[in-house]
C-alpha cells in the first residue's frame, strides 16, 4: 500500500479518463445506458406503470428522450474540446442515431396512441397546427442524417460534404426546441422548456463563439 | 377537417346520444325486479339501483342519495378513485398532474368560507359546514372531459349550485356568476409560478348556473373530496370542459358583466369564456374530436369520439340556442 501511495508523480487525470474512454466495454455499455429509457417505458406500457394516462406518457417521454439525445450529442464536441479528450467522438454517431431511434418512437407513438394510425387523419393533423409542423419537420429533417451515419456514406459524400449536411442538426434542435415551447405554451408552462433552451443556447452559443474567435479560416 | 355550414344550434347526431328511455329504463326494470320481491336477483338489483359507489375509505363519508335528475347518473363504467386523485391539474399544486396529490396535503379546509356577494338580495358569508346542511346530498355520476383530450367518469357528491343562488335572490342585474377559487401562497407551493394570474377565476352565465346539472360538489366516492380535487367545495360541470369547473371556491360573485376568467385572459385565441365540449371546435393545437377515456382499456386503447355538450346535449342544448359556437367557443 505504502509503496502505492509513494510521493512519485501522480497520473495526469487526463490519462486516467483516456484509459477509461478507450476501453473495448465503453461504447457497448453506453449503447445499453442509451437504451434505459426504452426498457424503462416498454416496461411501463406493459406493466401499468405509466399513471393514469400512459398514452400521453408514452408521447410525451419519447418526445423528451429524443431533445435529451440531441443535447447530448451536441454537448460531445464542446467536451471533447474543453477536457481535449479526441476519443469522445467516437460516441458522438451512436448518441445521434439514439435521438434518431428516440424521434422514430416518439412518431410513432403519436402516429399510433393519438392517432390510431389513420394517415389520413395524421396528414390532416399534422398540417393544421404550427407545433405539430414544426416537429414533424425536425423529425424529417433528421432522415438524412440517420441515412448518411455510416462510413461508406461518409466516403461516399466526402467528409466536406458531409460535414455540411450534418450541420442540419443545429436547425434541428432548434425546431425541437420550437415544438417543445409551443406544446407547453397551450398551458403557459415554460419552466421545464427554460431548462432546454439554457442548455442549447450554451451549446450553440459555444460555437458561435469559437468560430467567431478562430476567424474566417473555419 | 371539414366543418358544416353553420346554422345556429346545430343538433348533434341522434344515433349518437343515448336516448333518455334506454338508460332510465334500465333502472326502472332493475327497481321493478326488486320490487318483485320474492325474486332471487331482488335485493342485489335493489343494491344495484339505489346503492352510492362504494367508498374506498380514505376520507371522512359523504353519504349522497343517487340523484333523480335528467342526466345526473351516466351508467357507464366509473374511473378508478386512483385515477381521479392522482392524475389533477390544479396548478397551485403545480403543473404536472402528478403533483397536486403530491402537494395538496398542505391545504387547510377548515375553517373555510365562502363569500357569497354581489347582485343579490342577500349576499352572506357562509360557513363550509351551513354549506354542507344547505341541501340534500346527492351522488351524481358525471363524464368529465378535460380540454387536453382526456376524460373520466366521476361519481361527486353535492347538489345543484341552483339551490345555493335561490337563496341569496339575485337581483335582476345578476347575468353572470364569478367564482374565485383560494389563492394562498403559505398553502400552495406553485403559486410563486407565473403560468396563471392567481387567484385562478371562472364563470358561468346565469342561465347556465341554474341548470340543475351544474353541481356544487363537496365529495366523490361517498367520501369528502380529496385536497387535490379541490377540497372543500368545488364546481362540477359536466357539459364544459373541466377547467371551467373551479376548485376550493371561496367567493362566488353575481355580477351584470361576463367575468374575466384566468385561462381566457392567458390565451383568449385557445380558451373561450364558454369552452362548452364540443368535439366540432378544435384546439389551436389539437383535434377535440376525440378523447381518451383514463383507466379504458391500458395503453393501446383506441380513442372514443368526443359527443357534443359531452353528452348532455338533451339537457343544456337549449341554454345555446341560435348561438354561433364557432364564434362562441
Amino acid at each position: 500500500m505504502a509503496a502505492v501511495l509513494s510521493p512519485s508523480a501522480p497520473k495526469p487525470a487526463a490519462a486516467r479518463s483516456k484509459a477509461l474512454w478507450l476501453h473495448p466495454a465503453a461504447k457497448p455499455l453506453l449503447f445499453v445506458v442509451c437504451l434505459l429509457p426504452f426498457a424503462w417505458l416498454l416496461y411501463g406500457a406493459f406493466a401499468d406503470a405509466l399513471g393514469a394516462n400512459p398514452a400521453e406518457a408514452l408521447i410525451r417521454s419519447t418526445g423528451d428522450w429524443t431533445l435529451r439525445f440531441l443535447c447530448i450529442t451536441l454537448a460531445v464536441t464542446p467536451l471533447r474540446v474543453i477536457t481535449s479528450q479526441p476519443a469522445l467522438l467516437r460516441f458522438r454517431r451512436m448518441l445521434g442515431l439514439f435521438a434518431f431511434f428516440y424521434v422514430v418512437l416518439h412518431f410513432l407513438a403519436y402516429s399510433w396512441l393519438d392517432m390510431g394510425f389513420d394517415l389520413e387523419a395524421i396528414t390532416r393533423d399534422i398540417p393544421k397546427r404550427p407545433f405539430a409542423l414544426v416537429g414533424f419537420l425536425a423529425f424529417l429533417l433528421m432522415i438524412p442524417l440517420a441515412a448518411t451515419s455510416f462510413n461508406r456514406a461518409i466516403k461516399a459524400l466526402g467528409a466536406k460534404r458531409w460535414q455540411t449536411l450534418h450541420k442540419l442538426v443545429y436547425g434541428i434542435v432548434l425546431l425541437g426546441l420550437l415544438h417543445f415551447f409551443w406544446m407547453k405554451a397551450a398551458k403557459n408552462n415554460f419552466a421545464e422548456v427554460a431548462v432546454y433552451a439554457v442548455v442549447i443556447a450554451v451549446l450553440l452559443g459555444w460555437r458561435l463563439v469559437r468560430r467567431i474567435r478562430s476567424g474566417p479560416a473555419r | 377537417m371539414h366543418y358544416r355550414k353553420d346554422r345556429g344550434f346545430d343538433h348533434g347526431v341522434a344515433s349518437e346520444i343515448t336516448p333518455r328511455g334506454v338508460y332510465e329504463g334500465r333502472r326502472d326494470l332493475l327497481k321493478l325486479i326488486a320490487a318483485g320481491g320474492g325474486m332471487a336477483l331482488g335485493p342485489w338489483a335493489l343494491r344495484d339501483a339505489m346503492a352510492q359507489t362504494a367508498r374506498p375509505g380514505k376520507l371522512a363519508a359523504l353519504p349522497g342519495t343517487r340523484s333523480a335528475i335528467a342526466g345526473g347518473v351516466t351508467m357507464e363504467k366509473v374511473t378508478s378513485y386512483t385515477d381521479i386523485t392522482s392524475y389533477n391539474n390544479y396548478y397551485e399544486f403545480g403543473t404536472d398532474k402528478a403533483e397536486p396529490a403530491q402537494n395538496a396535503g398542505s391545504l387547510k379546509t377548515r375553517p373555510w368560507t365562502v363569500a357569497v356577494e354581489g347582485e343579490v338580495k342577500k349576499p352572506k358569508v357562509y360557513d363550509i359546514d351551513e354549506l354542507l346542511k344547505l341541501s340534500a346530498m346527492e351522488e351524481r355520476i358525471y363524464r368529465m372531459r378535460c380540454v387536453e383530450g382526456w376524460s373520466m367518469v366521476i361519481p361527486w357528491v353535492g347538489y345543484s349550485l341552483a339551490e345555493l343562488i335561490k337563496r341569496v335572490e339575485p337581483t335582476g342585474n345578476a347575468k353572470f356568476v364569478e367564482f374565485t377559487t383560494l389563492a394562498d401562497s403559505k398553502q400552495m407551493p406553485a403559486l410563486s409560478s407565473n403560468v396563471l394570474a392567481w387567484p385562478y377565476v371562472e364563470g358561468l352565465r346565469m342561465d347556465e348556473a341554474m341548470n340543475p346539472l351544474a353541481l356544487l360538489s363537496f365529495g366523490l366516492y361517498g367520501e369528502v373530496l380529496p385536497n387535490q380535487n379541490g377540497a372543500p367545495l368545488r364546481l362540477a360541470v359536466p357539459w364544459k370542459y373541466g377547467f371551467k369547473s373551479g376548485k376550493s371556491i371561496v367567493k362566488i360573485r353575481f355580477t351584470d358583466k361576463q367575468p374575466a376568467t384566468s385561462w381566457n385572459l392567458a390565451a383568449a385565441r385557445e380558451y373561450g369564456f364558454y369552452s362548452n365540449v364540443n368535439p366540432k371546435v378544435d384546439h389551436p393545437r389539437w383535434s377535440q374530436a376525440t378523447e381518451r377515456r383514463i383507466g379504458e382499456g391500458g395503453v393501446f386503447a383506441k380513442k372514443r369520439p368526443t359527443l357534443m355538450f359531452n353528452g348532455y346535449e338533451p339537457q343544456v342544448g337549449q341554454l345555446y340556442a341560435g348561438m354561433d359556437l364557432q364564434k362562441y367557443f
